[in-house]
């Protein structure tokens, strides 16, 4: 291969649209329209590779994303996001692939899980916020160009006799659509399997006749009506869109100061212990009075802690993700007075009509689900001063096992609610993290919250709420030893290991997306025939022609 | 088998009577095409005329050029491949030396039909670009000219089409018919290639649309020569031989047009061309430069995936890959390419394979700087020493490519864009230029005579006088 793989650091995961590169944002009333630009020269890594015909890297990504996340928030009026390119001729060429011949595996990884998570947000919001999304292709639309596309819940295309959709990821890079494209083409749009297998294997793709009779794209507009069309198709979705709000909540700068070993957040703390490999993730309680109101969350905006908190976590996941690939555990820790907690929560828990409090609850809900996507191993610590309660105790679920500290003389630490675990953060499976937990005995997780009430380690243990609960005179050793064993096992056995048992329950598009898609795509990222001296990824773009083994694995 | 059977609804020399399926295909397609020619084709009661044109009759050297008088809805289009190379093998790439493929191979089937759909989609768009200039023609011999360009551009679609009916299945014959659906220029559906979009309004554009783009289309057609895909090497092998009389047509155009300039400057007092309503040389130049720049652009990108795969597979070589290369890996080697690093040029070296569109620029600049220099020529035989036509370079007002996304000046130097825009008038036709071109063209259809503003060709066609009456 011909530049040297390496990893550097992502400095940050946060943008404002004053600060956008690559794509720019219009307001209209009820319709926002995204233009995507990008610029060649401005990728993450400009020495190894250029942004050409609207290809993207995380950077466009980060910036994607935040402009969904700012929708949401401070743009309730806006009922309809249309995609559009402003470039002639292309639409998006899909993940650059010079990027991704370029960047480790783990960064490759990292990569699509991130872009995989920006689309689901993407489904979500017009699931449950009433954003819904077309595509307007008013260029060809190759590879992640069309999976950004299918994630819409509307896709045009221009039907100028060139313009096509395509996953040209198998003939062409011998790798495959990972951004969702192969799931959502079957699962959500229902394309016939069959004629999702030529499409699939068709370099170029289709154009807007074959494309629109394939169920590829819903509909498709002559350049001369383009404009007209698609705002017309916009104003349509949108008319079936409910009003959310007028008026919406500034998403103010999620800040973090470095200092040493630990990144600290207002709420949260992320500490490295790169030797050992394990990360502690603690997660403080609010010190300040709860808002009395859902008008008075609102007046606190971005600042509240009910969304604050789950913010920063999001942004200390993605470091950890991207930044600490050698990490392997992440312990999870909270800290402060559960009362605050449960105080702060019930604002948002209990104003089910507000469109702002149902903002938060489905923040969290995907700030969680990227924590149960989260490649590394994690232990809930339930000591002293926890406060595993209400929102919070979602941690202790997500986690892979919990330890409780056995201590009659503190408070209880541990307290599920019915507000927050009854089905509010549902995970990708589309159960609760409870329901998952008690599949064996789904009554148990009935009784669990109808009687809801806070618990000592004992109960908690007998309950099955935590894994294990040492006393005072065996806790450090125990937790010494779990850490240590946890962090000898082969990294690799652990990651597949974990993904197996934390889903449980049926398939949904995104269980499929990160578990089947993301890891065959993983398998093949890494198999010779993509990335080997001779494989079709490394060779993409080089004068050889790729060289496979045709042993069928 | 090179003879051609007449008593077939279409004339070819590849047995098409063998092949039902084919010929049915075929059989079908011709009266969609016919429509596209009325529709599109020349305009303005041109169609019922008799034009003085030739026809191939066979491929042999000779027989494929047969005059005589035809109307051109009945012209015979028929399908021609030059005569098979007994044991010819793949000539380059990872293939080479393998014996050439006379079907399509699976493995290359969606890249080779996009090669040819590009290169047919040009035929029947340059016929669109050009349907009206007869209605100005400067002379019958010209307006013939035109006419026999059109005809065998509507023969080289035939050609690409038989290539798509007989080896692309289902999806090749779709593609056929959309080539008959696209139209130059219109927005809705246009053309594929910039350059086949632009309109060709007046005769000067004509001339140097059939010097620079027709050359392109040789070029091209030179290195699918070269292919390891039978069927297409042999098509486009014959295809140049016709090549070669739209480029005449351009070149010996443009040149009368210069030798009547240069009579008009000695004739005027102050030696202006236009005062004597003739086309004066800078905006010569500047049709040049124009129309250079859009030819280039057709070449594809500079560093190009693409091209190392053509040529990897054997599937489109260099021009003259055989006759002139005696190493046809291209591994291991490099061209050097001028690329912009931070506003300044800095040569790279490019590995050879991906660099294959521009070494094929580069041949056809060469063969461009020659065209000019006999214009020069031209000029100096007519005693004017004090301008000379100049070949912009090839960075100057790109659209595709590596040099799209900056300005350059006709020597190819970085410069602003503001400095480009201030220039712009001088490099390139402005509009008060496309007025005045325009206002100069008036039909003349009497026989042997000419506009003002062209020299009269130093002989007829095919033997006959310049006063023959070439449109009946
Ligand atoms: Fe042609
Ligand atoms: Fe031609």
């Amino acid at each position: 291969m011909a530049s040297a793989v390496r990893h550097q650091p992502v400095a940050s995961f946060q943008s404002h649209p004053e600060r956008y590169r690559h794509w720019k944002l219009a307001i209209d009333g009820a319709i926002a329209r995204l233009g995507m630009d990008i610029k060649e020269e401005n990728g993450l890594r400009p020495e190894d590779y250029e942004l050409k015909q609207n290809s993207y890297d995380l950077g466009v990504d980060i910036e994607l994303a935040d402009a969904i996340e700012r929708l949401r928030f401070e743009h309730p009026e806006v009922r309809v996001l249309v995609f559009e390119s402003l470039l002639p001729k292309v639409f998006c060429a899909g993940a650059n692939i010079r990027m991704l011949a370029s960047s480790t595996h783990g960064f490759k990884v990292n990569f699509c899980r991130y872009t995989n998570e920006t689309r689901l947000s993407l489904e979500d919001a017009s699931q449950h916020s009433g954003l819904r999304s077309l595509c307007a292709a008013n260029g060809t639309a190759a590879g992640g160009g069309y999976e950004l596309a299918l994630a819409a819940d509307r896709i045009y295309l221009v039907d100028d006799g060139n313009a096509a959709v395509s996953l040209p990821e198998v003939p062409l890079l011998g790798v495959l659509p990972g951004t969702g494209g192969l799931t959502r083409l079957v699962d959500k749009r229902k394309v016939r399997r069959d004629l999702a297998d030529l499409f699939c294997t068709k370099a170029e793709g289709f154009r807007a006749r074959d494309a629109l009779r394939y169920g590829l794209i819903d509909g498709s507009f002559p350049r001369s009506r383009w404009e007209a069309g698609v705002s017309a198709a916009a104003a349509d979705l949108a008319a079936q869109s409910p009003t959310r709000a007028s008026q919406g909540v500034p998403l103010s700068p999620v800040n973090s100061q470095v200092d040493g070993r630990t990144r600290r957040y207002r709420s949260v703390e992320l500490t490295l212990d790169a030797e050992a490999r394990v990360a502690t993730l603690t997660v403080r309680a609010p010190e300040a009075l709860a808002p009395a109101s859902a008008s008075a969350l609102r007046d606190e905006g971005a600042e509240s802690w009910a969304i604050r908190v789950f913010r920063e976590i999001d942004d200390a996941l993605l470091h950890l993700r991207f930044n600490h690939d050698t990490v392997g555990l992440v312990l999870l820790r909270t800290e402060g007075d559960p009362d605050a907690v449960l105080a702060h929560d019930a604002v948002v828990h209990d104003n089910p009509g507000d469109w702002f409090a149902t903002e938060i609850r489905l923040l969290r809900a995907r700030v969680l689900r990227r924590l149960d996507n989260t490649a590394k191993s994690m232990f809930a610590i339930v000591d002293r001063g926890s406060c595993f309660v209400g929102s919070l105790f979602e941690l202790a679920l997500a986690a892979d096992r919990s330890y409780m500290l056995s201590d009659d003389e503190a408070g209880p630490t541990l307290h599920p609610t019915r507000a927050a675990s009854g089905g509010t953060y549902p995970m990708g499976t589309a159960i609760s993290r409870l329901q998952a937990r008690f599949a064996r005995e789904p009554q148990r997780a009935k009784d669990l919250l109808e009687s809801e009430h806070p618990m000592h380690a004992e109960e908690a243990l007998s309950s099955g709420l935590v894994t294990l609960a040492p006393d005072a005179i065996d806790w450090d050793d125990e937790i010494r030893i779990a850490i240590e064993e946890r962090i000898s096992l082969s990294p690799d056995a652990l990651t597949g290991m974990e993904q197996n048992l934390r889903f449980v329950g049926n398939e949904g598009c995104d269980t499929k997306i990160f578990g089947r898609l993301s890891a065959w795509q993983n398998w093949i990222f890494q198999r010779p025939n993509a990335v080997g001296e001779e494989g079709a990824l490394t060779l993409y773009g080089h004068p050889t022609r790729p060289r496979f083994d045709f042993r069928r694995t | 088998m090179s003879s051609i059977d007449y008593s077939e609804r279409i004339p070819n020399n590849v047995d098409l009577s063998s092949d039902k399926r084919l010929q049915r295909a075929l059989e079908k397609w011709q009266p969609a095409f016919i429509d596209w020619w009325n529709d599109m084709g020349p305009a303005g009661g041109w169609q019922e005329r008799d034009v003085f044109l030739r026809t191939a009759v066979s491929v042999d050297k000779g027989g494929w050029a047969q005059f005589g008088f035809v109307k051109m809805p009945e012209y015979r289009w028929g399908i021609f491949l030059e005569a098979p190379e007994a044991g010819r093998l793949v000539g380059f790439g990872d293939n080479a030396a393998s014996p050439v493929w006379q079907e399509v191979p699976g493995e290359y089937r969606n890249t080779l039909q996009r090669i040819v759909v590009t290169q047919a989609d040009t035929e029947p768009a340059s016929v669109e670009q050009q349907r009206w200039l007869a209605q100005t023609g400067p002379s019958q011999y010209d307006i013939r000219n035109l006419f026999q360009v059109n005809v065998e551009e509507g023969r080289h679609l035939w050609a690409m089409v038989y290539l798509l009916h007989g080896y692309f299945g289902r999806d090749g014959r779709d593609e056929a018919d959309a080539l008959l659906e696209r139209r130059s220029g219109d927005p809705d559906k246009p053309r594929i290639l910039d350059a086949f979009n632009q309109p060709c309004p007046d005769w000067l554009t004509f001339f140097c649309f059939t010097t620079f783009t027709d050359r392109d289309g040789k070029y091209q057609l030179a290195a699918l020569a070269e292919s390891g895909f039978d069927p297409l090497a042999r098509t486009c092998r014959f295809m140049l031989t016709e090549e070669a009389h739209h480029l005449f047509v351009g070149e010996t155009g443009v040149r009368r047009i210069i030798e009547r300039a240069c009579t008009l400057m000695k004739q005027d007092p102050n030696g202006d061309a236009r005062a004597q309503g003739g086309i004066d040389l800078p905006t010569i130049q500047r049709w040049v430069n124009y129309w250079f720049s859009y030819s280039v652009d057709l070449f594809g990108g500079e560093i190009s995936s693409n091209a190392a795969d053509f040529f990897a597979a054997g599937l489109k070589g260099r021009y003259k890959e055989m006759s002139k290369y005696t190493e046809h890996t291209a591994l291991g080697q490099t061209h050097a390419i001028p690329l912009l690093r931070d506003g300044r040029l800095v040569v790279e070296d490019v590995p050879l394979r991906n660099a294959m569109n521009e070494v094929l620029r580069e041949e056809y600049r060469d063969d461009c700087q020659k065209v000019l220099e006999r214009w020069n020529k031209a000029v100096r035989d007519q005693g004017v020493t004090d301008f000379e036509f100049s070949l912009p370079s090839t960075r100057f007002h790109r659209r595709q490519g590596v040099y799209a996304t900056h300005a350059f000046d006709p020597n190819g130097n970085a410069i602003p864009l503001a400095e480009f825009e201030a220039h712009r008038a001088e490099w390139l036709p402005s509009d008060a230029d496309r007025a005045y071109v325009a206002s100069l063209m008036k039909p003349v259809h009497e026989p042997g005579k000419m506009a003002n503003w062209i020299a009269a060709p130093p002989r007829g066609i095919d033997g006959r006088p310049l006063d023959f009456e070439y449109v009946r």
